[in-house]
């Protein structure tokens, strides 16, 4: 199956599957994906930071995998399905077990770099329980270099995430 | 932070692409993960006119072992091919490597064949490939070729790769026994580009021992077995040799240390057994 090429000067529609549910609208080639959340469909959960994936705060599940919406392009997700921050709550604004935990460790402060944390977390949770693994201190604070936290030193998020792993 | 205009089109196959690539040349690109390209767009470093993506394409990330070689597509992610249950015995380096490329976030969408096209002088899968006597197939629309990691890192983010070229899989050679292998890095911060990077192969007849971070592309060599000081003094000719400089983040003095230093210990844990 050939694509067709996408031009530059022109918008064109863009359907993601949003924590559950289907969402159009328009970007063009060279919009990020951070800012197609942001501006496109008004979700203000997902944060940007840096721009060049270093800081993790603009950080989704792309079809269920963890990675920076500002090193996508919103065309790129065409199609896919696209969880944020917003999705993590049930729809009766339960927090998730995960969030509970935040909340429970005092694990945010600004919250700046959270909602990316929260979406690194669920998704290698996920694939570590799936495989029956249970993660040490050391590897968590491995999945966690991949975010910047100015606010908490880190030890009260590191305690969040250790115990819903050893829950 | 934003990119400049580019035109886009996806491509899901080997053929789509090449034919995109004669047609545009070196005024398109190939986005695979993107986690160097889109970087480097957004900063404006670059400013291609067309993105050729590749990233959905399922027929350029397979990972399949072919004629002794474990064969990675261009496709393929750095978290596929680490999440590989049977890569600790095929290529028993990688796993000691992959926890000191950038995050876990990175990996999930960084591809190994981006990493290496990307050709950072830093970086560690180039390095790897170097050290295992890798090789790289490049297509173009008619025809390819494939070429050993020695003679693909030219420079600086430069490769042998010829504008109309795919980099569509590379190539590791599956472990032997009697091999160990032992891999060392420095770096300012976890998972940032290394300082220095150390890789080693050793088995019962020779040594073979390859640096990142230091030159201006990777750099290997290969002795016969050497211990005691003939070791150290090759590894000190070794670090002269890559004319290492000065810059931001450390002394061209620094360097060399570290590479007498990790190159000793990559060494060490290379002949001990596992």
């Amino acid at each position: 199956m050939t694509h067709p090429t996408l031009s530059r000067t022109q918008l064109h529609p863009v359907t993601i599957e949003l924590n559950g549910r289907t969402r159009q609208g328009h970007s063009a080639p060279r919009m990020l994906l951070s800012d197609y959340l942001r501006h496109e469909l008004g979700l203000t959960g997902t944060h940007v930071g840096c721009e060049h994936g270093v800081c993790g705060a603009c950080t989704v599940r792309l079809d269920g995998v963890a990675c920076r919406s500002c090193l996508t392009l919103a065309v790129q997700a065409d199609g896919r399905r696209v969880d944020t921050v917003e999705g993590l709550a049930g729809e009766d604004g339960v927090l998730s077990e995960l969030q509970a935990a935040f909340k429970r460790h005092h694990a945010l402060q600004c919250g700046f770099c959270t909602t990316g944390i929260l979406m690194s977390s669920a998704d290698w949770l996920e694939r570590l329980r799936a495989q029956g693994r249970r993660p040490t201190e050391q590897e968590v604070r491995d999945m966690l270099s991949g975010h910047l936290c100015r606010c908490t030193g880190y030890t009260p998020i590191v305690s969040a995430l250790m115990e819903v792993a050893h829950a | 932070m934003k990119p400049a205009a580019f035109d886009y089109v996806r491509a899901d196959s080997v053929e789509a692409a090449c034919a995109l690539l004669a047609e545009h040349g070196d005024e398109a690109r190939i986005l695979a993960g993107g986690q160097s390209l889109m970087a480097v767009l957004n900063m404006r470093l670059a400013q291609p006119a067309l993105l050729i993506d590749i990233s959905r394409s399922a027929s350029l990330a397979r990972i399949e072992v072919r004629d002794g070689q474990l064969e990675v597509g261009a496709s393929a992610t750095q978290a596929a091919l680490e999440w590989r249950p049977t890569l600790t015995q095929e290529l028993p380096l990688l796993p000691l490597v992959f926890p000191h490329i950038s995050h876990v976030q990175i990996r999930n969408r960084g591809t190994v064949c981006g990493s290496v096209a990307h050709a950072d002088p830093s970086a560690e899968l180039p390095l790897c490939l170097l050290a295992l006597k890798g090789s790289v197939v490049l297509r173009r629309h008619q025809g390819q070729r494939v070429l050993p990691a020695e003679q693909f890192f030219t420079g600086m983010l430069s490769t042998a790769r010829a504008g109309d070229e795919l980099l569509q899989a590379v190539r590791f050679p599956l472990a032997r026994p009697g091999q160990g292998f032992g891999f060392r890095e420095f770096s300012r911060r976890h998972g940032d580009f290394a300082v220095c990077a150390v890789a080693a192969v050793a088995d019962a007849q020779s040594l073979r021992v390859a640096v990142g971070g230091v030159a201006d592309r990777p750099q290997v060599r290969e002795w016969p077995l050497l211990d005691g000081s003939a070791l150290d003094d090759a590894l000190n000719e070794f670090a002269w040799a890559l004319d290492a400089r000065d810059d931001t983040q450390i002394s061209a003095a620094a360097r060399r240390h570290l590479v007498r230093r990790l190159g000793r210990q990559a060494v060490e844990q290379a002949r001990t057994p596992v």
